[in-house]
């Protein structure tokens, strides 16, 4: 039992270790300042002449989002089709056939968005070359895109007035050739000598000890489980994710997963501040998002430790905690850090099944990917971070009766309204999502579909409830993970999902930069007595308690219905 | 705008071959070098292939060692947890009903000593392990049917075992293949 919380802390330990330099060397490489890795320029060079690319050429915001929007539109289209015609195409020894459409619409937005909701099982939906050339290339690029907007937004706080914020191309490529390769390379060496398997040989066959047929589905995959961390995107090579054996090996592999999908949510919060020379306002958002995680991780660890009291009640010893769901190997506790850490920060991958835990760790899992910011994904994080603290910055504006200002920049009705709105499309997607998921089931469940939606639930009552709300919370989040009972390959679902994906990428991207970009564009207000500062105690304190208040109110109905209603029928 | 969509489409292909050609490649060079070659490292006896070190596989003879429950039957190319939520009732059912399987065939064992990963199904449905305790509950059912002296049975449980990571970090677990292969040595001698 000792051991297994040693383990935790172990991993959060050397988490913070790798995490607060590698923030050093990401503010420096986008700051363009020299860097060991200097000498990967030829390489980028190349890339951008190959590309017919010149980053000289500076962009203003809106020229950074078309870039970015225009060259997620190739990726949409161009994945869609592979991914319908994968069975025509080579590197297939399995023989899996191609997706249908409203699959193939559902998988190729959920993976571009960074979100990597799977609807289909690896072992029988995909090729090794879609395997490879749409999902294992969406990982990279996806979490590029998210890291490229991020330092758009930092570049806007950098100098006192500018509406130049570099080039998109630049960044973009930077985030693939000085974080995202390297680091991936390093992971998936250390999952390949672990035991995950690297060849593209296809199916074995073996007798097992008892006269069994087994076939094995394998295939190259260390590589992509490793970006699928790195760039907290979390889709997994194998149906069961990161809880199939061949996909996290042991306990050394679980917690080199667990540190490679934080490692860059949390160095994005620390290059803020050295990029904009605030180093004391990252480490208040920092302090924020450790205190979010923290309050989330400890009692979703305690729940998984105490084991389910409905088996208690039947007598056997829960002596390591609820099992259901959970790879022996790494037990309920490190599995219940783990479902913290892959739902507040955007990955979605899991080591140990999200429909089987507790009810109130379930509760802690959709909290956690409602807030969305407590490090959150890979770029975005801090970005779905700065729309709270544009909020906090206005309603600490109301109450002492002056201007809102941020970093010497006023912030005025356009972009307060603008927070406002990506505030509440969250609620708005996920709630009307989950209500008219709990319409058609209940109404329509004989429709026609693959999956009719009275059979949608592998769980009746309150749990049933939860699956499609956090169907729903996890497609808004751009998380991935699910309470997999759901039956999802559907048009229902695919198509609803779909949508709800994409406007909770793209969205709450465009926004924050927007706003960054309106105020970097605004006169640099001097610092005076009356300036509200934004790097204090207090402050966070209050951003804090806006992230509380806002997602209690948006929240805590649904929340009721589901988890926590499970929770006291489980008590009595 | 055009000029974006031609740089896209650009940029695209490159790092198409960057990152699904060459990067994949490098990692399967470097996986030729561990065990299994980059396939999966293979159990053999007598020349023949009996299973992957890493997946579990169905043992339901009361001679081996059981393995965990497995929503999927340890189908190694279909992977899957149960899904069952904690409350549902047909989930706690089968709980219920598994308990009463071990307890009819392990003679002498009490509801109290059964630990929780034998009654329930893992995340996989492939999990190799199960821990001490599911090990030491069944000595004495494989040494009844094996006529072998219980204490050999228990040594072979407590040299099967793998402790914490670096001793310090994770669960303790048990490989139910490996004890199983084992065992049948045991049995030869």
């Amino acid at each position: 039992m000792n051991t297994e919380l040693f383990g935790i802390v172990a991993t959060y330990l050397l988490t913070l270790v790798i995490a607060i330099p590698l923030g050093k060397y990401l503010a420096k490489v986008f700051a363009g300042e020299k860097v060991w890795t200097d000498f990967l320029k030829p390489l980028e060079t190349g890339i951008y002449k190959l590309s017919g690319i010149n980053i000289k050429e500076e962009m203003d915001w809106k020229q950074h989002m078309k870039a970015l929007l225009t060259i997620n539109l190739v990726w949409l289209v161009y994945g869609f089709f592979v991914l319908i015609y994968q069975d025509k195409l080579p590197l297939n020894p399995d023989g899996n056939p191609g997706m249908t459409p409203d699959l193939a619409f559902n998988t190729i937005i959920s993976f571009v968005v960074n979100c990597n909701l799977q609807h289909y099982s690896g072992e029988s939906g995909l090729t090794y070359l879609t395997q490879h050339f749409v999902i294992m290339f969406l990982h990279f690029v996806s979490a590029a895109t998210g890291i490229a907007a991020a330092v758009v937004f930092f570049k806007a706080f950098r100098e006192k007035t500018t509406v130049k914020l570099g080039n998109f191309w630049e960044f973009f490529v930077k985030s693939i050739t000085r974080l995202l390769l390297p680091l991936s390379l390093v992971v998936a060496l250390i999952l390949a000598l672990n035991g995950t398997p690297t060849s593209y040989e296809g199916k074995d066959q073996f007798i097992s000890m008892q006269g069994d047929t087994v076939n094995v589905s394998r295939g190259p995959a260390a590589g992509m489980i490793a970006i699928k961390h790195i760039g907290t995107n979390g889709g997994g090579w194998f149906g069961v994710n990161s809880a199939h054996p061949l996909e996290n090996p042991n306990y050394l592999t679980d917690s080199v997963e667990l540190i490679a999908q934080v490692i860059l949510p949390i160095a994005m919060v620390i290059a803020f501040g050295i990029f904009i020379r605030r180093r004391k306002l990252s480490w208040i958002i920092f302090g924020v998002m450790t205190i979010g995680m923290f309050l989330l991780l400890i009692p979703t660890v305690s729940s998984e430790l105490g084991g389910n009291p409905l088996i208690a009640k039947m007598g056997v010893s829960q002596a390591t905690g609820a099992m259901e769901g959970k790879e022996v190997r790494f037990g309920p506790a490190i599995s219940g850090y783990w479902s913290t850490v892959t739902t507040i920060i955007s990955t979605g991958s899991v080591n140990s099944m999200h429909d089987s835990t507790m009810p109130l760790t379930g509760m802690w899992q959709l909290l956690g990917m409602m807030i969305n910011a407590f490090f959150g994904g890979c770029g975005v994080g801090i970005l779905n971070y700065f729309i709270y603290l544009i909020i906090a910055v206005f309603i600490s504006g109301l109450m002492v009766g002056r201007t809102p200002e941020f970093l010497g920049h006023k912030v005025e009705a356009r972009e307060v309204k603008i927070a406002a709105l990506i505030t509440l499309l969250s609620p708005f997607l996920i709630l009307a999502g989950t209500a008219l998921a709990s319409f058609v089931f209940t109404n329509h469940g004989d429709a026609a579909w693959v999956v009719q939606p009275k059979n949608w639930l592998s769980n009746q009552g309150f749990h049933g409830f939860s699956e499609m709300l956090y169907e729903m919370t996890s497609s808004n989040a751009n998380n991935g993970s699910g309470f997999e009972g759901l039956g999802d390959n559907n048009i229902f679902w695919n198509v609803t999902t779909g949508f709800v994906l994409f406007l909770g990428r793209f969205l709450p991207i465009i926004g924050p930069v927007a706003i960054a970009g309106l105020l970097g564009a605004k006169k640099h207000v001097p610092e005076s007595a009356g300036t509200l500062k934004t790097d204090t105690l207090t402050f966070g304190l209050m951003t804090f308690a806006v992230i509380v208040v806002l997602n209690a109110l948006s929240y805590f109905p649904a929340l009721a219905l589901g988890p926590l209603a499970e929770y006291f029928t489980m008590l009595k | 705008m055009k000029k974006y969509i031609i740089q896209s489409l650009r940029l695209t292909g490159v790092l198409l071959v960057l990152l699904c050609v060459i990067y994949p490649l490098i990692v399967a060079f470097a996986g030729r070098f561990s065990k299994g070659n980059g396939g999966g490292e293979k159990i053999s006896r007598n020349g023949k292939v009996v299973g992957y070190v890493l997946l579990g596989q169905s043992f339901t003879k009361p001679e081996y060692f059981w393995g965990r429950p497995s929503a999927v039957g340890y189908n190694a190319a279909g992977s899957a947890g149960s899904n069952k939520g904690p409350s549902n009732p047909d989930y706690l059912k089968q709980i219920s009903d598994r308990i009463d399987t071990l307890l009819k065939y392990n003679p002498g064992l009490v509801r109290s000593a059964i630990p929780a990963d034998m009654v329930t199904a893992s995340g996989s449905g492939l999990d190799p392990n199960i821990s001490e305790q599911g090990a030491i509950i069944q000595i004495k059912r494989i040494a009844a049917y094996r006529k072998l002296n219980e204490r050999k049975v228990a040594e072979l449980v407590v040299s099967n075992t793998k402790g914490p990571l670096f001793g310090m970090f994770g669960p303790t677990t048990v490989n139910v293949l490996r004890l199983n292969l084992a065992l049948d040595e045991l049995k030869n001698k």
